[in-house]
């Protein structure tokens, strides 16, 4: 018996408990990973430094987070008297908003099959399936910028103006590599949208049928190239160290936020992490086969970003910044010539494959 | 519903296309008209060519209004004060209506919507609209786009020429 796709025309009200339900638990979630994404970041790094990390607030410092948010919360709200007050005060949503956004096209497993009035109905996990969800992840990315950049240019303070033009070129030319990078892989999957390239990631590998069947077609054994520049260029767009210029609190008192206090420096910081999520998920999905895996396959999913997660981490506690010239020539004289030549060898490749 | 959604979006669209002239600070004007973009691709959406809208907000709105936001944060450029020539703007006025006039009769003498073609609703459903446009792109209409692209090759070079110091 093959299930019924639940869509609005043929049970309108379970498809929108269904829609409603997936809406909130993927917000929820992807929050509740915030939360616990500075607590592992401290802990971690911490650990890597040979220091505990957070240990007072709740078990191990469990609770560390929460006190954080309230602790920001409480705190006095100051707009600086010559900032462009608008936008000052929408900044900070235009950082976290595009994350969000984000997530929506990320499926997040295989679909939840479940038997109602008789009838077996299955749902795809994932919030919409947009067909041209890769362009709509690449726009989503590209407006995340205006974040920074508006947050930079309105407090009306030098550090932060230096740090918003930092980011802006930074950005621009990173989303570059990052969107060439991920063309060679919808030319391998001859779709644009994210549900339709994992399942072109669970055929046998490279095609090969004498192979286990547990070994599946990740993009990442086909493009190792293409995976390293994105998770590189990812790195910068998501202002990480070692390419994280744009708040280098050495040289910039901390960058484009200096101004912000309370509730608003809180959403900066949201908007870093819920910005690694957003490409920890895109990564996992674009190159590690998404929900694909030998558990539940939202814990595959959910696993392959926590690992994508602690290596952004692991970064973190190893490298040094970049320099500024350094970081431009990084991504224009060898990211950007090697992203083009992997399209092109790819396009051959796929040619000849035929 | 697809009625109010439109007028909305129609209505966020203008009133933010008025503010992007009306505004004295620059980046408001650059906010607005992102806005603005936003609101077209959404009815690119409506439209039923969501990789138009998709390409709507990455290229205007995530790349070439970055680009001018971080010209006027190079330049620092403050509020603009009021400008004194009023006959320079009665002209404008006097032009806009002319042209508001012009738009709304060729609008009524037209037969634009409702007229057939191939491409139909339930093609782009089957077939995918991302799929229409490179199809047509690479067959029917390769000699314009390349063209363009030449046209663009000719610019990025132009570009490279004046900002080397010595060529």
């Amino acid at each position: 018996m093959t299930p019924e796709v639940l869509t609005l025309s043929n049970t309108p009200l379970l498809y929108t408990a269904a829609m409603l339900v997936k809406v909130v638990v993927a917000f929820v979630v992807t929050l509740l990973i915030v939360a616990y994404a500075t607590w592992a970041e401290r802990k971690i790094i911490g650990r890597m430094q040979t220091r505990c990390g957070p240990t007072m607030t709740g078990y191990k410092g469990l609770l560390q987070p929460i006190a954080d948010g309230l602790k920001l919360f409480f705190k006095e709200d100051i707009i600086p008297a010559q900032a462009h007050w608008f936008a000052f005060i929408i900044a900070p949503m235009m950082i976290l908003a595009p994350a969000f956004i984000s997530i929506s096209v990320i499926p997040f497993g295989s679909d939840y099959q479940f038997t109602y009035d008789g009838i077996l109905y299955s749902v795809p996990l994932q919030v919409t399936d947009l067909n041209i969800g890769v362009l709509f992840i690449m726009a989503m990315a590209g407006l995340g910028v205006y974040g920074i950049v508006l947050g930079g240019l309105a407090s009306n303070n030098k550090y932060s103006l230096i740090g918003g033009i930092r980011s802006t070129a930074q950005m621009v030319s990173y989303e570059l590599a990052a969107g060439l990078s991920i063309i060679a892989i919808f030319m391998l999957s001859e779709t644009l949208s994210l549900r339709g390239i994992v399942s072109a990631q669970q055929l046998p590998l490279w095609g090969l049928e004498f192979l286990p069947s547990w070994v599946h077609n990740w993009y990442i054994f086909t493009q190792p190239l293409a995976f390293g520049l994105f998770f590189i260029s990812s790195i910068a767009e998501i202002n990480r160290t070692p390419f994280d210029l744009p708040e280098a609190e050495t040289e910039l008192v901390s960058g484009f936020c200096t101004e912000y206090s309370s509730m608003k420096y809180a959403l900066f910081f949201m908007g870093e992490y819920a910005n690694m999520i957003t490409i920890s998920a895109i990564g996992a999905t674009l190159f590690l086969g998404g929900w694909d895996g030998p558990f539940f396959s939202w814990m595959n999913f959910l696993f392959k970003v926590f690992a994508f997660m602690f290596v952004f981490i692991w970064i973190r506690a190893t490298f040094p910044r970049l320099r500024y010239d350094q970081l431009m020539f990084l991504g224009w004289k060898i990211m950007l010539p090697l992203a083009l030549a992997n399209v092109v060898l790819t396009g051959f490749a796929v040619l000849l494959w035929q | 519903m697809e009625a109010i959604l439109f007028y909305l979006t129609a209505l966020v669209a203008i009133v933010s296309a008025i503010f992007v002239i009306k505004c004295r600070n620059p980046i408001n004007s650059a906010l607005n008209l992102v806005s603005t973009f936003i609101c077209l691709a959404v009815l690119y959406i409506m439209l039923e060519c969501p990789f138009m809208a998709a390409i709507q907000i990455m290229v205007y709105a995530g790349a070439i209004m970055v680009l001018v936001i971080f010209v006027i944060m190079l330049l620092n450029l403050g509020s603009i004060g009021k400008s004194s020539n009023s006959r320079g703007m009665a002209a404008g006025g006097v032009l806009a209506a002319l042209m508001l006039l012009l738009t709304n009769a060729f609008l009524r003498r037209g037969d634009v919507s409702g007229t057939g073609g191939e491409v139909t609703s339930e093609l782009i459903k089957s077939y995918g609209h991302t799929e229409l446009i490179g199809k047509a792109m690479f067959t029917d209409f390769l000699l314009p786009f390349e063209i363009a692209s030449i046209l663009l090759l000719v610019a990025i070079v132009g570009a490279v020429i004046i900002s080397k110091r010595d060529v």
